[in-house]
């Protein structure tokens, strides 16, 4: 026996994996072929919209002031060493739009919206609302998941830019607050940024967006019965919202770069 | 076993046959079904049918599986064997699409009244309505004021139902699930939490829309005396099958102790009174 028992829990392990993954599929699918095809509930959407935008606002304010502050904070000395100080712009602003901008924002709000949204779906199943909306011929995925997911993918963006400029306000105060020149501390920000770190970084929280809200979503659905299981629900769907942003990020970011190289041509380092 | 089995409308022969030429009042016949749920068998090859234009009440403890019986006829479960048919087709295979117009076929009142807690008590009752039919706003207003009087609940249009008490809640659920006069009403545990005298306001109702409409009800309850009042015919439940199915007073009477215990809720009831043997 002594190994087969492990082995066996391996097995299933993974085969529990596997299959929880194949009924998210299915249940990704099935929203995106709602949206497509017969998404009529537009009464459904406003509140939605009011619970991912308006109230996550704070939050992400919150997180991107901090944010460019302590950029700023922790990079001065380095500049100021090399007699630079005016190019903290261009360092602080640039992390703060392309990279901790929306992956922050994203967390921020897998927090946030993605653990309301399991424990609010999760509550709905254990007290018997997903039934009864089946019960009377509604489609829960369509009447539930299809609004939650589309404020999700359709705010999320503008929160993210929201979090992006509070975070460069951040960190100008803090470089206005050590007296560096206001004037060559944009122009070296302006001069270090393009359009496309802007749109790279805005592109990412679309991602992000969409899988925050099918991931918690599906945890809300998927909940056990009772607090405790709602409870869970909501913590697993943060976790595994998290992992995913970053597992994207990774992914989004070889894909841009990529893109960025073919669309503009720029011989690699190593050919040059 | 018991000594008495429960009547069985058709003898269980082995070929599945469309039960719709031999049963044409049976809106609902479960047939050899099975359902279990990690290892604890709640039915087992269960063999029941609901007939047109009468109301059955299902009796039986806490967690022999009544609700779960109500979801399976709605198709929100899917038994493990055995097939459910309702007017005689089959709808353990059918997908969740082809079911929807089945179900809106029938209406449920939840045991935990399952009000949409983001949706207000005139939002709940109308759903249904806004969700099926094209009606403009006054026919859904005059629907759901006309709904809400027959569960006594007239005014509370505007609140939420985490402002209501159990039994409000349960009276709204109720005027919910009847809200697009289904042919087929399950109720489960319609009168539990609710005073004697809404209880019977409930009772009547029940024997209303039954009398009036002529739907199909199956009750689920633990109140006897709602059981004898609205009940046609009396099913009892005991670990996954069924023990006793009869008329009022034959269940009343009947010899299977375990029933007696149920009906006169008395644990400690040794054997059936000596009246008769009903089967
Ligand atoms: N979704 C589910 N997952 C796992 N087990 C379940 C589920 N639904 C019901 N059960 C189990 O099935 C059994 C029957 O449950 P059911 O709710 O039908 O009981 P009941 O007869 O309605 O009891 P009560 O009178 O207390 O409402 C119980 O043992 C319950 O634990
Ligand atoms: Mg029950």
């Amino acid at each position: 026996m002594g190994i087969a028992r492990p082995i066996a829990n391996v097995g299933r392990f993974a085969a529990e994996q596997v299959g929880d993954l194949g009924r998210f599929t299915v249940f990704s699918a099935s929203a995106f072929r709602w949206i497509f095809t017969d998404f009529t509930r537009w009464r459904l959407l406003r509140p939605q919209l009011y619970e991912v935008g308006v109230r996550s606002l704070p939050v992400i304010i919150f997180t991107g002031a901090f944010v460019g502050m302590v950029l700023a904070l922790q990079s001065y000395p380095q500049f100021e060493l090399l007699g630079r100080a005016s190019w903290l712009g261009a360092v602080v602003n640039l992390s703060v739009v392309k990279e901790l901008g929306p992956v922050l924002a994203g967390v921020m709000i897998a927090g946030r919206v993605g653990g309301a949204l399991a424990a609010g779906l999760g509550t709905m199943k254990v007290t018997e609302q997903i039934d009864a909306l089946r019960a009377m011929g509604a489609e829960p995925i369509r009447h539930l998941v299809v609004p939650r997911f589309l404020a999700c993918l359709l705010l999320i963006p503008f929160l993210t830019v929201y979090c992006d400029f509070v975070g460069i306000v951040g960190g100008y105060v803090v470089a206005w607050g050590y007296g560096v020149d206001t004037h060559e501390y944009w122009m070296h920000s302006a001069s270090a940024i393009e359009n496309w770190d802007i749109f790279a970084g805005v592109f990412k929280s679309v991602f992000f967006g969409a899988a925050i809200a099918l991931i918690s979503c599906y945890k809300g659905f998927q909940s056990r019965q009772g607090a405790e299981g709602v409870g869970r629900a909501a913590t697993e769907a943060f976790v595994v919202s998290f992992m995913a942003i970053l597992i994207l990020d990774l992914f989004i970011v070889m894909f841009l770069q990529g893109l960025y190289d073919a669309l503009w041509a720029r011989t690699s380092v190593f050919l040059s | 076993m018991s000594a008495s089995e429960p009547i069985r409308v058709e003898p269980d022969s082995g070929e599945p046959t469309p039960a719709a030429q031999d049963q044409p009042q049976a809106v609902i016949r479960l047939e050899g079904v099975s359902k279990q749920f990690g290892g604890h068998q709640v039915f087992r090859d269960l063999t029941l049918e609901f007939r047109r234009g009468e109301t059955t009440v299902v009796l039986g403890a806490s967690g022999v599986g009544k609700s779960v019986m109500l979801k399976l006829i709605l198709g929100l479960m899917k038994p493990d064997a055995g097939r459910i048919f309702i007017d005689g087709a089959e709808i353990t295979t059918l997908s969740e699409r082809r079911l929807m117009p089945v179900r809106m076929r029938f209406g449920m009142l939840f045991q935990g009244s399952a009000l949409f807690d983001f949706l207000t008590v005139y939002e709940n009752v109308a759903f249904a309505v806004r969700e099926h039919k094209n009606w403009p706003e006054a026919r859904i207003r005059e629907v759901v004021r006309q709904k809400l009087a027959l569960v006594d609940m007239e005014g509370t249009e505007n609140l939420l139902p985490e402002e209501l008490s159990g039994g409000m809640r349960k009276r709204v659920g109720l005027a919910r699930a009847i809200a697009i006069d289904p042919e087929v009403i399950l109720y489960d545990e319609p009168t539990t939490g609710l005073d004697p005298v809404t209880a019977d306001t409930i009772n009547s109702l029940l024997l209303r829309c039954q009398r009036e409409l002529k739907t199909t009800s199956i009750v689920v309850t633990h109140d006897m005396a709602s059981a004898y009042k609205v009940g046609d015919r009396l099913v009892m439940l005991h670990e996954g099958g069924v023990i006793a199915d009869g008329p009022p007073e034959a269940i009343r009477r009947h010899s299977d102790v375990r029933v007696q215990r149920f009906i006169h809720g008395d644990a400690s009831l040794a054997a059936a009174p000596p009246q008769g043997d009903i089967p």
